[in-house]
């Protein structure tokens, strides 16, 4: 396990140093720089920018300066939001997104395995039909609709929640987006434990259980539900990556100062230095998650060994 | 995993969930609902700011917090009128290039120190010096030389006269920073903490994309006038997210409204929506460099001509803006926008006169032009695109195509000439028909149609050296029509701004400029 490990952070390094290189060039592929604008600039200014933020220097150049501030720790200053560094930008939206991010994703696996559960084990009844057919409209309902629509009736027609800001993290800033963002979760949770579970319940060692004359509850909980939730936790991995580094849609319908909305923004800006900060944070992100499910993997599945 | 392990698995996660719900992030301000906090007004701003340095800012949005932030030594009225700021009142020498201004001797920084014409002068300076890299340092480049005669004294040496220089001094690009702050922190010298200031606020929180907190500054010098203690900019860019906090009483102003949402408003909150004209013009640019424009004026005027302006205006954009007939729009001062001689034909002679000259341009049936039109990604752009490339099938029998770049794209291709019909817009820097004029100089940025007319240019420039207002005045004209009559680019509507504003803010003077400073605003009880 542990030689397992070491190998698999160390694999790490070629995968994001591939990735820096791709995002690298593929940024500075892209028509238009981070000083255009509607009326071009004066060409000696231009040329001032480009000489402060080092672009007139050879791409090669500007590749391996940046490699070695990343390897420093520093991600450069951020072209667009001129007054801040990379780095501080996304340690300041660091914190928002893994707040909405694990909340989410706690609520998602909570209720999800909950509903997934009981839909197997009352298979075609209403509650596994009602349980499917709600599961199936959170997963077809995009979230740019599912996110105003809520604002209306909670926060304009009730006025019981906030239309959107961050409040500082208050409980009440949190709960809308949270839900918006756990509810396709949820639901996909719910049907790939419900395949699952009924997939297990008909296996012979719980009809073993079974027949030694377990109550059900122990059937379920301790022979049943361990095996059914290897779907999900091969799902939970990116998917909680792709949470917790920020929901671009989810941020910005409700206005929350994460860092999903940079990845988009400093691609359409052309802010160089902010989209590799976030790539860069990104595929760590993912690298990372990804590694600790293969090891809740062996947890779970006596099978697997390393 | 026996029961007892799961069952403690379980239990961590529902924890986690609490936890993760309810911790509260320190130090960071709970933000009031409108009715419990009347003396703290909550404004959309659109975009977060590129930066909150006056000298480099671009972007209007930023503006707005950058004139509660500062102030010029000329600031502007709650109708967007000038009048002094640090300066209290000055003098021009008959030529119009010797501008003496006199500063307030009580003009005082955010921290006590004292504010004078070296400051001013200093800032000036900064501005436009390289290493800045400020986008309006251009503005600027009409100030030959400046003195500074003692602390309350300041001469400006202009290379022309310049009649809307007040108009210049009232931008944040001269606006004065505090020299001391900007040297001990550099680009940081922007932040709460760091940050030193002479308007009627000064910055104490920022939160990236979240908010931006000002509070009152007593040492500004007409502080016992402000009449809101706080202000919060909210950077909010969705429109209808703006709008549904406006609705949930999260803000007091937005930067705009959704246009679809218009008839709606307009029927629903009559007394909070203002639409105002605005110093903007939206226009399709045609590139001169290429076919079928280059030397085809004929066809040019065809393709303007058989545009229905009033159906766009009225029925596609549908928020209140104003069909175009001139580059220059209402509103300038001293200046009448000269229209198209055919802005008030009847459309049916209007579209005879179009097919006329597309036959002169060698055009028919048999031979229609095939034209591509650019515009960058927005549903507003399409739908515009849509309507005019069907009138110029149904009036001309053109075959147009359209295209979609996302922005930057579309810059580069519009830098490089590569495209033929594009969208654009300009909005006018300062109330003065110089800032439409000069965007169609040959060697102006807003410029990618390529149109270079020696004529126009000696006009502009003969105007930036008159010193005579009913000359000047005449020149400008006289150059506007002569760019109209040449059809380098087909003016389509003109801007105007939109915004809702809470019945209980007092003091919101719609305006051209669309300037509202907020301490000229304050609560009605």
């Amino acid at each position: 396990m542990f030689s397992y490990s070491v190998r698999r952070l160390l694999g790490a390094i070629p995968t994001l140093l591939i990735l820096i290189t791709i995002a690298f060039f593929m940024m500075r592929a892209a028509p238009g720089g981070p000083f255009d604008s509607e009326k071009s600039l004066p060409p000696e200014i231009q040329a001032n920018l480009d000489r402060m933020y080092h672009l007139d220097e050879p791409l090669t150049k500007q590749y391996l300066r940046y490699l070695g501030n990343v390897l420093k720790g520093d991600l450069g200053p951020s072209f667009q939001y001129k007054d801040w560094s990379v780095n501080e930008l996304i340690l300041r939206g660091l914190p928002v997104s893994l707040r909405i991010g694990l909340s989410a994703m706690v609520l998602a696996l909570l209720l999800g395995v909950l509903a997934g559960t009981l839909a197997a084990l009352r298979q075609n009844t209403p509650i596994d039909y009602s349980v499917m057919s709600v599961s199936m409209t959170g997963i077809s309902i995009p979230t740019f609709v599912m996110a105003p629509l809520l604002i209306l009736v909670f926060a304009v027609y009730l006025g019981w929640l906030p239309a959107g800001g961050w409040g500082g993290g208050a409980l009440r800033n949190l709960i809308l987006p949270v839900i918006v963002l756990a509810l396709p979760k949820i639901a996909y949770i719910a049907r790939l434990t419900r395949g699952s579970m009924i997939e297990v319940l008909r296996s012979n060692y719980i009809r073993t259980a079974r027949a030694k004359g377990l109550p059900e509850r122990t059937v379920i909980l301790r022979h049943a539900l361990k095996p059914a939730l290897l779907p999900v936790v091969s799902y939970i991995g990116p998917s909680t990556a792709a949470l917790l580094a920020g929901s671009l849609v989810v941020e910005q319908i409700f206005g929350l100062p994460g860092i999903g909305r940079y990845f988009i923004q400093g691609a359409l800006n052309r802010d160089y230095t902010l989209v590799m900060g976030v790539v860069i944070f990104y595929g760590s992100f993912i690298i990372m998650l990804n590694f600790l499910v293969d090891l809740l993997y062996a947890w779970l599945d006596p099978k697997v060994k390393y | 995993m026996n029961s007892i392990s799961s069952k403690r698995a379980w239990l961590v996660l529902v924890l986690v969930a609490v936890l993760s719900l309810t911790a509260c992030a320190e130090g960071e301000r709970q933000q009031p609902r409108s009715a419990t906090a009347q003396t703290t007004l909550y404004r959309g701003s659109g975009l977060e700011p590129e930066t909150l340095d006056p000298h480099r800012a671009r972007s209007v949005e930023t503006f707005h917090i950058l004139r509660d932030l500062y102030e010029g030594l000329i600031a502007e009225g709650p109708g967007g009128e000038l009048g002094p700021g640090i300066a209290t009142h000055w003098q021009v020498s008959d030529d119009g290039l010797t501008w003496t201004f006199t500063l307030r001797p009580d003009a005082r920084w955010s921290n006590g120190d004292a504010l004078t014409a070296v400051d001013v002068a200093w800032s000036l300076q900064r501005a436009v010096h390289p290493d800045t890299g400020s986008y309006y340092a251009q503005m600027l480049s009409i100030i030959a030389d400046i003195e500074v005669v003692d602390d309350t004294t300041l001469v400006l040496r202009l290379t022309g006269p310049t009649p809307y220089l007040l108009g210049l001094l009232a931008q944040p690009v001269a606006f004065p920073v505090h020299r001391a702050s900007v040297e001990t922190h550099s680009e940081r010298f922007t932040r709460p903490g760091n940050n030193v200031s002479n308007g009627a606020y000064q910055i104490t929180d920022w939160v990236t994309q979240s908010h931006i907190h000002l509070d009152r500054n007593p040492h500004y010098w007409n502080d016992t006038e402000t009449g809101i203690d706080s202000v919060v900019y909210m950077p909010i860019e969705a429109e209808s997210t703006e709008l549904a906090r406006y609705r949930a009483g999260d803000l007091h102003m937005t930067r705009t409204i959704p246009n679809p949402q218009y008839e709606w408003l307009k029927r629903n909150l009559p007394g909070e929506l203002h639409v105002t004209p605005y110093l903007s013009t939206y226009f399709y640019g045609l590139n001169l460099g290429r076919p079928p424009f280059a030397d085809n004026p004929a066809l040019r005027q065809a393709l303007s001509m058989a545009i229905d302006r009033e159906i766009i205006a009225g029925q596609v954009t549908g928020a209140g803006e104003v069909p175009a007939y001139s580059w220059v729009p209402p509103g300038i001062n001293n200046y009448t926008p000269q229209r198209v001689e055919w802005a008030d034909w009847p459309k049916e002679q209007r579209e005879a006169e179009a097919r006329r000259l597309y036959a002169q341009a060698g055009y028919s049936a048999t031979n229609p032009l095939q034209v591509e039109i650019r515009y960058n990604t927005a549903e507003s752009h399409r739908r515009i695109a849509v309507a005019i490339a069907s009138m110029w099938r149904e009036t001309l029998g053109v075959q147009a195509t359209l295209l979609n770049e996302e922005w930057q794209v579309f810059l580069q291709n519009r830098v490089s000439g590569n495209l033929q019909v594009y969208r654009s817009g300009w909005v006018g820097d300062y109330n003065d028909a110089n800032t439409f004029a000069e965007a169609m100089l040959h060697n102006h940025g807003l410029n990618d149609m390529g149109w270079h007319n020696e004529a126009y240019e000696r006009l502009v420039l003969t105007a930036g050296r008159t010193n005579d207002a009913a000359r000047r005045r005449a020149l400008l004209e006289q150059a506007e029509r002569l760019m109209l009559s040449e059809h380098p680019m087909i003016p389509i509507y003109y801007y105007v701004s939109k915004s809702l504003v809470k019945p209980e803010v007092g003091g919101f003077q719609p305006n051209v400029m669309n300037v509202h400073p907020t301490r000229h605003l304050w609560f009605k009880h």
